[in-house]
């Protein structure tokens, strides 16, 4: 490896120092915890809208469907962007000041400094865009009816199918995080989000 | 003109980035260079290093620089090797 000009070395060095803080494992829980937000949020008002009302939704409720999920969904997504970025930033900026004490220097300009400046940009992107992604994904076959009704005549239970896929799928993926078997996993975040439904159903009015 | 070809400096750093990390990208800022660290005390957050860098042509500035963005202070210069280049003399 030949030497690198200082912008490559300065990029490796904050990617070390993200590395170190455990900023990246931080993105990570947070791109689970909120993405599960994401998507038991969506799931719980499309089956909401469906207990109410199971048959085919015509033109008219589709478009209230989307505009109360999206609602929903950029609201999740903002709400986990400025939430995170606040107590990220607020967490490393205490961390960086620590660090400064014991060093008796200023860190400024160093990848410390500049981690604690983009570390919390990072994770309130993931945080805020686990949630929003991961609903838009539940809400396809509502933004794309015609498409979908090829598969299935009722868009709704395309959507609810989607979003237990997408349930289980981030139960999978927390079983490959924590070494356990992924199944088990998978179903046990399934599980969870079966009892949602039936609580939502025994709440809500048919 | 005299060319630096070894330092041995006395460093305060964070943890992170580890020994390795830290002399792996000093040996990066210049070409042909070798660096030797030793952690010579550890606390809370900092640890002491003594780096040893060999080269052919040592470039203190870029070395300096390197230090300040990984977080490391600068103490003391505690060995230097400087040589000048030979002169040739009429044949």
């Amino acid at each position: 490896m030949g030497h690198r000009d200082s912008s490559v070395r300065q990029l490796t060095s904050i990617a070390l120092i993200l590395e170190h803080t455990r900023t990246l494992t931080i993105a990570r829980r947070y791109f689970v915890v909120n993405g599960f937000d994401g998507a038991l949020t969506m799931l719980g008002m499309i089956v909401g809208f469906y207990h109410a009302n199971a048959n085919p939704p015509d033109s008219a409720t589709l478009s209230v469907i989307v505009g109360a999920c999206l609602g929903a969904a950029i609201a999740l997504g903002f709400s986990g962007l400025s939430s995170a970025y606040i107590s990220e930033s607020a967490e490393q900026r205490a961390e960086l000041q620590a660090l400064e004490a014991a060093m008796v220097t200023d860190l400024g300009g160093s990848s410390h400094d500049l981690a604690a400046r983009w570390g919390p940009w990072l994770v309130a992107l993931v945080n805020g865009l686990a949630p929003l992604l991961i609903s838009l994904v539940i809400l396809l076959p509502l933004l794309l009816p015609t498409a979908f009704r090829v598969v299935c005549e009722n868009v709704l239970e395309a959507s609810m199918l989607l979003g237990f896929s997408t349930i289980f799928l981030l139960g999978v993926f927390l079983g490959r995080i924590s070494g356990r078997f992924w199944l088990m996993s998978g179903l046990r975040t399934t599980a969870i989000a079966i009892i949602t439904s039936g609580v939502i159903i025994l709440c809500t009015p048919n | 003109m005299v060319f630096v070809k070894r330092l041995v400096l006395d460093i305060l750093k964070p943890h992170s980035p580890n020994s390795l990390d830290f002399c792996s990208m000093l040996a990066d800022s210049g070409p042909n260079m070798q660096v030797t660290g030793r952690v010579l005390a550890v606390d809370e957050k900092t640890e002491s290093v003594e780096i040893c860098i060999e080269g052919d042509e040592l470039r203190f500035d870029q070395i300096e620089a390197s230090i300040r963005s990984q977080g490391g202070s600068l103490h003391s210069i505690d060995e230097v090797l400087v040589v000048s280049p030979a002169v040739n003399g009429p044949s």
